[in-house]
């Protein structure tokens, strides 16, 4: 087991590594100039030249990814082009605000969609199975801005019972989740952001459910005298490999903080931040946000990994 | 005959499956008795409705199956039993091996911990004294290294050792009943034998009834005191093992009979029985076996032929059987 565990640790490093490289060359690969955005446009070629070399833009692109990498390793991400400020902070900054929504629509997203899946599952073909698959199709096919927008106009526009945008009565900087006043700026945003992980949670389990419960052993469980409730029991943690791999990508996902949800509650979290940072063509933090969220996404997996060979021993023969 | 109260007792048993579009006759009108100690085999092919005879047993058939007769086990009726005592049963008095030990076991808990289990569900006793009960039994059941086997996962075990963990598992509250739905099937035949012999000897020791249910005529004659040959859902000729084998009376026996390799020279053709099983959504009226029997006659496309008692202790449902005066009066 412990050799499992730390073979697919050193599994992840080479892997982490081969997103740094993705996250710096996509900025490169992608068409436009980031020096555009910051020169004027009547900057003369000297100009031009000089904040190159400032940058380092002038060297060779191994080098810059090496000098890049190496700083980056230390915690130094450089500084943001557009606001000037270092990008470390403001994608921990961005990054804290997401997880506030994160720290809500997770548990709600993943209690919710399993249970919903384990009674469809456990019902198939009744009526409690077609309600929760027909939600789950809905939640999943609904585009979540424009969910967002309809449910602004309802609690917000309509209502009024909860505000319609932005974090907290007095800005971001002065958030604070005890206090009503700011946490119901959470209550959309986080509704918003849980539909589509509950359907895609709620079908995977309803799935992985329904197959085992037709399984050989069911039987045999059933032979032994076991309550339904205790074969559910079994079946529940036969299937929870299954779906912990797509909890975990959706877990990623909602870390890396939807943009167009972020945009359409302006929620200062890093959706929010890539967004601007593209438009900005913000190099510095485009890069570092892509990389942190990145990193999060295979240690997410890595964790995944190691929850499901704790749970199904078959996996640990890897 | 046998003077003790039967074990199991089951009179004109019926089961339908009902689905949207057809129904499905799987078992029409099947009666037998299995005393203590006694081993009866239900050799059939596969769709004959012996497996679902032994399930019924147990009332353990899905929730389309349509349930009709009289099945006692243990002087208790399991159709009319309510859920709770039902439970109660299943895995207590009467317990279930089954045919694929490869997937009839949780793949995600320890052999030990399903076992304890079972044992925990109906002796509510503690895990540190199921755990010592599942040791118990991984050694009655002959498994070697039986402690470092307890924290095994099934996958990590062979074939034949998963059939004995699940041996071990069914016989953890010493069961009255024991009920086999071919469990020897999925296993090399050289395993097959050592199963065989585990069980004959186990239920010989522990004095329970077995009914065992296969396909192979080889494992019945291993096996059994008495056979009940199963054919479309009915109980087509039943007897004691010896006597069968030697001189079987119904057609259908007859060509299974004929069908297995015993003595015939070496290019002599093994006669196979021509035809295959009727389709149980449409169950022909009369005897089941009609369509490809050679003696077949009139009477017996329109009628299910009567049970006929040729000699004390054996039954045949077929016309062609010649009952003596004497047993017929």
């Amino acid at each position: 087991m412990s050799r499992y565990i730390l073979w697919r640790i050193l599994y992840a490093i080479p892997i982490a590594f081969g997103v740094s490289v993705v996250c710096f060359s996509l900025v490169y690969i992608a068409p436009g100039d980031p020096l555009q955005t910051i020169m004027p446009a009547d900057a003369t070629a000297e100009t031009i030249e000089i904040v190159k070399k400032a940058y380092g833009f002038d060297k060779p692109l191994p080098i810059q990814f090496a000098i890049w990498l190496g700083k980056v390793l230390t915690g130094d991400f450089g500084m943001s082009i557009s606001s000037r400020r270092p990008v470390l902070n403001e994608i921990m900054l961005a990054a804290s605000n997401t997880g506030m929504l994160v720290a809500f629509a997770v548990p709600i997203a993943f209690t919710v969609g399993f249970s919903m899946g384990t009674l469809a599952g456990c019902f198939p073909g009744r009526w409690m199975d077609r309600v929760v698959t027909g939600s789950a199709v809905i939640g999943v096919s609904l585009p979540n801005y424009w969910l967002g927008i309809v449910l602004v106009i309802i609690f917000a526009v309509e209502l009024s019972w909860l505000p319609a945008t932005g974090m907290g009565a007095r800005g971001s900087d002065y958030f604070s989740i005890w206090d009503w006043e700011d946490a119901r700026f959470l209550v959309l945003p986080v509704i918003t952001l849980s539909m589509i992980p509950i359907g895609i949670i709620s079908r995977t389990t309803r799935a992985a459910i329904a197959e085992l419960r037709n399984q050989d052993f069911v039987q045999t469980l059933r032979a032994k005298g076991l309550s339904e409730v205790a074969v559910i029991r079994h079946v529940i943690k036969n299937a929870l490999p299954g779906v912990m791999a797509v909890m975990g990508l959706q877990f990623g996902y909602l870390l890396g903080g939807s943009i167009l949800v972020e945009t359409v509650f302006t929620w200062p979290g890093s959706g929010f931040l890539l967004s601007k940072a593209i438009i900005n063509r913000d190099v510095p933090v485009l890069q570092g946000t892509i990389l942190t969220l990145s990193v999060a996404f295979v240690l997410t997996n890595l964790l995944v990994d190691l929850f499901q060979s704790m749970i199904d021993p078959r996996i640990r023969r890897g | 005959m046998n003077k003790t109260e039967p074990l199991a007792e089951v009179r004109d048993l019926k089961v339908r499956f009902v689905g949207r579009e057809d129904t499905v006759h799987a078992v029409n009108g099947v009666s037998f008795a299995v005393h203590p100690g006694e081993v009866l085999c239900i050799l059939g092919e596969s769709g004959s409705g012996k497996s679902v005879t032994l399930r019924s047993l147990m009332r353990l058939l899905p929730d389309r199956a349509r349930i009709e007769g009289d099945v006692r086990v243990g002087g208790q009726d399991v159709l009319k039993m309510s859920n709770r005592s039902l439970r109660d049963l299943r895995g207590g008095s009467v317990s279930m091996i089954f045919q694929e030990p490869m997937t009839a076991l949780d793949p995600v808990y320890t052999v030990g911990e399903q076992i304890g289990e079972t044992v925990r569900r109906h002796t509510g006793c503690d895990k540190a004294k199921a755990r010592a009960r599942a040791l118990e039994l991984l050694n009655l059941v002959r498994i070697p290294s039986a402690e470092r086997r307890l924290d095994a996962y099934p996958h990590e075990l062979s074939g034949g050792l998963r059939q004995r963990a699940m041996i071990a598992m069914a016989l953890s509250c010493d069961p009255k009943l024991l009920l086999a739905d071919e469990p020897t099937t999925a296993l090399d035949a050289t395993v097959q034998i050592q199963v065989l012999i585990l069980l004959r000897k186990l239920q010989a020791e522990m004095g329970m009834g077995m009914i065992f249910v296969t396909h192979d005529l080889g494992v019945a004659a291993e096996i059994a005191d008495n056979v009940a040959v199963m054919y479309a859902g009915r109980i087509v000729e039943y007897g004691p093992v010896e006597r069968m084998m030697k001189a079987p009376l119904h057609p259908y026996t007859q060509g299974l009979l004929a069908s297995t390799v015993h003595d015939q020279s070496r290019d002599q053709d093994i006669d196979a029985i021509p035809g295959s099983p009727p389709d149980m959504r449409r169950p022909p009226p009369g005897c089941g076996f009609a369509p490809r029997c050679v003696k077949a006659r009139d009477v017996c496309r329109t009628a299910v032929p009567a049970e006929r008692y040729p000699e004390p202790g054996r039954m045949a449902a077929c016309v062609a059987v010649e009952v003596p005066e004497m047993a017929a009066a």
